[in-house]
């Protein structure tokens, strides 16, 4: 920051974002500790499990699963990257429709009250249904050996996270602001544009994060109902049914990593949309 | 008095809580506001002043009796954009920079990019901020976020600025060089200013005329001009004239307990005012 004082001498504050190259550093040493512990904690396991060598099916060594992930990458039987590709593709649909339903319901409930009225109980009474219950209806609604089919599961878990945090963020608005607004006139789109939407930009944003990781719970749970075998749910109901843990335990591998690339990526988009958010800036929210 | 800015006429203002409990916040107030004027609203808490600021400002309707504003209703003011406002909090969006928060009335009023960036950088000088154009607000100290929610307040050439305790989240030394900033301010722009503040000393240093008020219900006891020459300066602030005007404004507001209110009243304005 080069910029000179002004003449009212109030200390200027340090810069909010320490140079890329401090960034990094710190990112790096915030990342050290976890990755000591996920070592520590693997080799513990290959040690453990060449103990119980006898029993290979109960627990497989790390060393086992990574040979059953190469073994299996694009194999026949259970082809872990197609299956993978099928149901990140399932899980991404889902994402997209529930986020889609749960913004259009949050900007219909945040302007209108009687939508609030009317939709908004019953969206927290579908919020208490088991998804486990309704995936086989889904499945039979939608096509059992229709992507669309998981994709309704998955979106039925992702929308009320994203309907209740986007209805929260456009209407948890400073009442300075909106006063403000008033002050200058501002029409009610005027104030939906440039105050409630970026004030509601957070609050999206951590739902969907939250749906990264719902979308692949509830298309993994519609797996499980039946529907093409080239799929991750399917590949773990049925290595695991012939005792192939080490290509279930590779399976559910490749699904979180799928999970936690999808979770990165809109950790991501969030420092780009909102670097101006406590959160993104690193302090602390108080 | 030169032209009249802000007519406030027999107003009252009563709020309705839970269906029947009555607060008369404002009763029988009568205020002009000539042109060009700076005036301070000054009492202790539940005086209503900040209701009247918010009369004048068509955030609030009287209950009864009219408020105007440039010969207009106070509605048709605010719709014409008629004044600037700034409050106790700066109100400063931090999606958005410095320049950006000072551009947002301008781009309400949907005023061409170019011109709005060159009023935004001109109201950015005024309040000395323009090396902080391209910051954001949470980089920035409390007094200065107050000087940018000045600079937005003034971006639109309000003929009126309606400031409600600006100042009253800063510490002491902050406040004062504030004050003397909103002066240099004041004088550049030939603004009308209304003024909302706990401090006496604050109310005195800035005004062309202090407003009293007592609470329960909430009205006017005192108008008291302060003759003060300008430009006023930090030594305005050690002379005897404003020491003398410092204890007039103080004796007003203590007038409040001798017309038989409480004690615990009186501790309470003396505790906030003092």
């Amino acid at each position: 920051m080069t910029s000179a004082a002004p003449s009212v001498g109030i200390p200027l504050p340090a810069p909010a974002r320490p140079p890329r190259a401090a960034r990094l550093g710190r990112g790096l040493a915030a990342s050290l500790p976890p990755m000591v512990t996920f070592i520590v904690v693997i080799i513990g396991w290959e040690l453990a499990a060449s103990r119980l060598q006898s029993r290979p099916y109960v627990m497989p060594p790390p060393s086992a699963i990574l040979a059953a992930l190469v073994e299996n990458w694009s194999a026949d039987r259970w082809p872990l990257l197609a299956s993978a590709q099928h149901t990140f593709f399932e899980a991404l649909g889902g994402l997209v429709i529930g986020t889609a339903v749960g913004l259009t319901v949050a900007f219909a409930v945040s302007r209108w009250a009687s939508a609030r009225d009317a939709v908004l109980p019953l969206a927290v009474a579908a919020n208490a249904i088991p998804v486990i219950a309704v995936a086989p209806i889904m499945n039979n609604w939608f096509g059992v050996l229709e992507p669309l089919s998981k994709m309704m599961i998955a979106a039925l878990l992702v929308f009320f996270p994203v309907m209740i945090n986007v209805t929260r963020g456009l209407t948890q608005v400073e009442p300075g602001a909106l006063e403000l607004m008033r002050s200058y006139a501002a029409s009610e789109g005027q104030t939906l544009r440039k105050v409630r939407v970026p004030n509601a930009l957070p609050f999206f944003l951590t739902a969907l994060k939250l749906g990264t990781t719902l979308s692949l719970i509830g298309a993994i749970v519609g797996e499980y109902f039946g529907g093409s075998s080239d799929v991750i749910g399917r590949v773990v109901v049925q290595s695991a049914s012939a005792l192939r843990f080490d290509v279930t335990w590779a399976a559910i591998l490749l699904g979180s990593s799928a999970g936690i690339a999808f979770y990165l990526v809109i950790a991501a988009v969030e420092r780009v949309l909102i670097p101006w958010h406590p959160s993104v800036r690193g302090e602390q929210v108080g | 008095m030169t032209e009249t800015v802000v007519r406030v006429a027999g107003v009252d203002k009563t709020f309705v809580r839970d269906g029947d409990a009555r607060t008369v916040a404002l009763s029988g107030i009568d205020l002009e506001v000539g042109r060009g004027q700076f005036v301070s609203l000054i009492g202790p808490s539940g005086c209503g002043k900040s209701t009247l600021l918010r009369l004048i400002g068509d955030l609030t309707q009287p209950t009864a009796g009219t408020v105007s504003v440039n010969g207009k209703p106070a509605s048709r003011a605010r719709r014409d954009r008629d004044y600037g406002m700034v409050f106790q909090a700066p109100v400063l969006f931090d999606w958005r920079t410095v320049e950006d928060n000072v551009r947002l009335p301008l781009e309400l009023l949907g005023q061409p990019r170019a011109q709005r960036e060159a009023r935004a950088r001109e109201m950015l000088s005024l309040v000395e901020l323009h090396d902080f154009a391209g910051h954001h607000p949470y980089q920035l100290s409390g007094g200065m976020q107050q000087r940018v929610a000045i600079a937005r307040a003034l971006a639109l050439e309000p003929s009126l600025l309606l400031m409600d305790e600006p100042f009253g989240a800063l510490d002491e030394m902050t406040r004062e060089r504030m004050n003397s900033e909103v002066l240099r301010i004041w004088e550049k722009t030939a603004t009308t200013v209304v003024f909302v503040t706990h401090s006496i000393p604050e109310a005195v240093f800035l005004s062309s005329r202090v407003v009293v008020m007592s609470a329960r219900p909430g009205r006017i006891t005192n108008l008291i001009e302060i003759d003060l020459p300008r430009p006023r300066s930090d030594e305005t602030r050690e002379e005897r004239r404003y020491f003398e005007l410092v204890t007039q404004v103080r004796e007003a507001l203590r007038g409040d307990d001798e017309t038989g209110h409480g004690s615990t009243e009186r501790l309470a304005a003396e505790g906030t005012v003092g």
